[in-house]
């Protein structure tokens, strides 16, 4: 009976610690750009053209699905009410799908999937035009928004980003100061340096991986361009080449920095339990010195800095000539195919983003419209040898190979999964070396581009 | 219009047991039946989850699965969880005899065992990510019991992750064993026990002699049940862990092909495969076991 009465205790005090831990579970909707997807030929044509400003007049209900679960019973609201002072008689509701991903996925299988939308980043390209209304013709409404290359069939749009990313490393200005690290790195072999230093002189872990979470591992591949240091290297020079993950590869280096790091105990200690919302908090208030995130995390993290001011954006270190910053998509605003209301939605996804402010203040990045000004944590790198540009799309003819040879292969540059097979490689608990697990990619990549060219 | 009463008594009773069995059946046809059927049809495609073509590739599905290896190898983790099927019985039988006796406090100590079946399978998942924290409950109490040295990193340790999953699903699922047995164990009628009392049994003859013969039958099934169980380990290790690390399961693997990969066709063929192995090492647990008699 003793042995049934400890087991009780244990079994007792695991409970406690479960109501604590319950409140801080992660419910992140896997904010993450989806940038390497070009666009594919299908046959489609243009119904509903853009509305001048004449439809004061406008009526109806219109259902907004997004996946700001933490906003849309407050900001959401005040969009509501400002866009009704133009449209008086249109009713805006909200819905938010707390994993937005994998939810609307499902609803998309019906014909209830609200009127307004984020495109799915999972959704094959050349498919949108099942899904979405056309919202023009890229190349009149290339006028006046960036960013629609990556949503685009055929030379038809089918969303429009709903803020721009620009993807990096996040770092803390005061931890990077204790370090005694006074110019930002720019090279690898400098971060290194840095990370080394932060482990020696202070108490944050250097680099958080945020492992568990899993999604937060995916950003690296955003870096990719910075690291190739050509805005050519994500949809055209890879899916051009067999050699994709060797050694001198844009990949290899990338990833190396990840597995060096881990293998010199430069990332938390125990990278299987960590969380992604108290990261944040820890790296706003100097107990991490690095993350690697795109901008939309950056206003998360102030949010919740004790001085917001320590916060601070670097491009990724690469070893290329010219320092490049990738700037993507986050997720697609689109119309439902099955809206029926599909001129009040329309009204709805262009004053969003133009008016609602939505893009720079909430989604953390850049504005899609044209000639916006840029986010205040830019401006520091105005004159400076860091570029910021989007990534060319792919030739014609070869748009979403990479996204189908990925498919294909199960390698999952936009998935967890091998970079977590990197990091348990590099803290031991696996016997591949790096450069096994680099061939392994590599040569799945190689099978599937074969079938991928040859079928197409 | 024909009343019920009209009718002969037989007839009155067929209409009224197909109108009382219409809703249950209805539900199984829609929730498990057609299911599973569309997942047959869906193993013979090459559908992306999405797309409003269904391209029909016939076996090369099947073909895949059983030419990588790699596939396969996940079942190596399941073997962990079979061996904990074993501890879970053990406890589960421990406990229910235990507590078929006069013990004080017995419904509070059936009530804690059996709670943890209650809870949600997520819920329990983040609660053992807690628990299993290099600064968690566990290593906390084995700081407080003297035992630092004991110390581990449960979920990196890649020797003790399975370990500690499999830990994590024992206690999940022990209270719904422990409820069966003692449900059986209370079916023996006390005019046995106390007849061996007189023939001066103690309780471990009681247990040997009663309690086993009386209850082989749940305990088979209950065996049956555990090792389906273990083969198809999937929401502890996809919760705390999402696979990583070495603990991932064909489950686990099924549904990154269908959503990570977008290969629903492949993932609804492993299915599938899954269903079939479990059919199959349910129908040799039964023939060995008869065997045995």
């Amino acid at each position: 009976m003793k042995k049934n009465k400890v087991m009780a205790g244990i079994m007792g005090l695991t409970l406690m610690a479960g109501l604590f831990t319950g409140c801080s579970s992660n419910n992140n909707a896997g904010n993450e750009a989806a940038g390497n997807t070009g666009n594919t030929g299908n046959a489609a044509e243009a119904t509903a053209a853009p509305e001048g400003d004449a439809a004061k007049e406008l009526k109806g209900e219109i259902t907004v699905i997004t996946q700001r679960t933490d906003i849309v019973d407050t900001v959401f609201k005040d969009y509501a009410a400002k866009f009704n002072e133009k449209y008086p008689d249109v009713k805006v509701n909200f819905e938010a799908l707390s994993t937005y991903e994998d939810q609307i996925k499902i609803r998309m299988s019906t014909s209830d999937y609200g009127d307004v939308l984020l495109l799915p980043t999972s959704v094959a390209i050349k498919d949108l035009p099942d899904f979405f209304e056309p919202l023009g013709k890229m190349a009149d409404l290339e006028q006046q928004y960036t960013g629609l290359e990556e949503r685009s069939v055929d030379g038809i749009s089918y969303g429009i980003p709903i803020t721009v990313n620009f993807s990096g490393i996040i770092y803390n200005k005061q931890v990077f100061k204790d370090a005694g690290i006074t110019e930002v790195p720019r090279t690898i072999d400098q971060f290194m340096t840095a990370l080394q230093n932060i482990k020696d002189k202070t108490d944050a872990v250097p680099l958080y991986t945020n492992y568990a979470a899993g999604w937060t591992l995916t950003q690296w591949e955003s870096a990719l361009a910075t690291v190739a240091g050509n805005r050519d290297y994500v949809n055209i020079t890879q899916v051009a080449s067999d050699d994709n993950f060797v050694q001198g590869q844009p990949h290899y280096d990338l990833y190396k920095v990840m597995y060096d790091a881990a293998k010199n105990g430069l990332i938390e200690e125990d990278p299987t339990t960590t969380d992604w919302e108290s990261s944040k908090a820890d790296l706003a208030n100097g107990k991490i010195g690095t993350m690697v995130l795109g901008s939309w995390a950056i206003g998360q993290i102030k949010g919740v800095a004790t001085n917001p001011d320590d916060v601070g954006f670097m491009p990724f270190p690469t070893n290329a000539e010219k320092v490049l910053v990738p700037l993507a998509d986050d997720y697609n605003l689109g119309i439902s195919i099955h809206s029926r209301n599909k001129e009040a939605a329309r009204a709805w996804v262009d004053w969003f983003i133009n008016e609602s402010g939505y893009p720079t203040t909430e989604g953390g990045g850049m504005s899609p419209v044209k000639g916006a000004e840029l986010p205040e944590i830019l401006k520091q790198f105005e004159g400076t040898e860091v570029t910021f540009d989007t990534l060319t799309p792919a030739k014609a003819g070869e748009e979403g190979w990479v996204d189908a040879i990925d498919k294909e292969a199960e390698i999952g540059l936009w998935q967890p999964d091998f970079k977590k097979v990197i990091i348990e490689a590099a803290i031991g608990n696996r016997r591949e070396s790096y450069d096994n697990i680099m061939k392994d990619l590599n040569d799945k990549w190689k099978a599937a581009r074969a079938k991928i060219t040859a079928a197409q | 219009m024909p009343k019920l009463s009209n009718m002969s008594y037989k007839n009155q009773r067929i209409l009224i047991i197909f109108l009382f069995s219409l809703v249950p059946v209805a539900l199984l046809l829609t929730f498990s039946y057609l299911p599973v059927f569309k997942m047959f049809q869906y193993s013979f495609t090459s559908w992306d989850g999405f797309s409003k073509k269904m391209e029909y590739v016939g076996f090369e599905n099947y073909k895949t699965i059983f030419t990588r290896p790699e596939y396969f190898a996940v079942f190596k983790v399941s073997l962990y969880y079979f061996f904990a099927t074993f501890v879970q019985m053990g406890l589960a039988l421990y406990f229910a005899t235990i507590l078929s006796f006069n013990v004080r406090l017995k419904n509070w100590f059936k009530g804690i065992l059996f709670f943890p079946t209650l809870l949600n399978g997520v819920a329990i998942g983040f609660i053992f990510l807690f628990f299993f924290k290099p600064e968690g409950t566990l290593n906390t109490i084995l700081d407080l019991l003297g035992l630092g040295a004991w110390q581990q990193k449960w979920l990196l340790n890649p020797n003790l992750i399975n370990i500690s999953l499999a830990f994590a699903s024992v206690w999940r699922y022990m209270g719904m064993n422990f409820i069966i047995f003692l449900g059986a164990i209370s079916s023996i009628g006390s005019d046995i026990y106390e007849a061996s009392e007189i023939d001066g049994a103690n309780r471990w003859h009681q247990f040997r002699h009663i309690i086993i013969p009386s209850i082989k039958r749940i305990l088979q099934l209950n065996l049956i049940l555990a090792v389906s169980g273990a083969i198809g380990v999937f929401e502890i290790p996809y919760v705390m862990t999402g696979g990583s690390n070495g603990s991932g399961t064909f489950v686990i693997q099924t549904v990154d092909v269908a959503f990570k990969y977008s290969k629903l066709g492949l993932a609804s063929a492993m299915a599938v495969v899954l269903l079939g192995i479990v059919v199959l090492v349910t129908i040799l647990q039964r023939v060995l076991i008869k065997e045995e008699k």
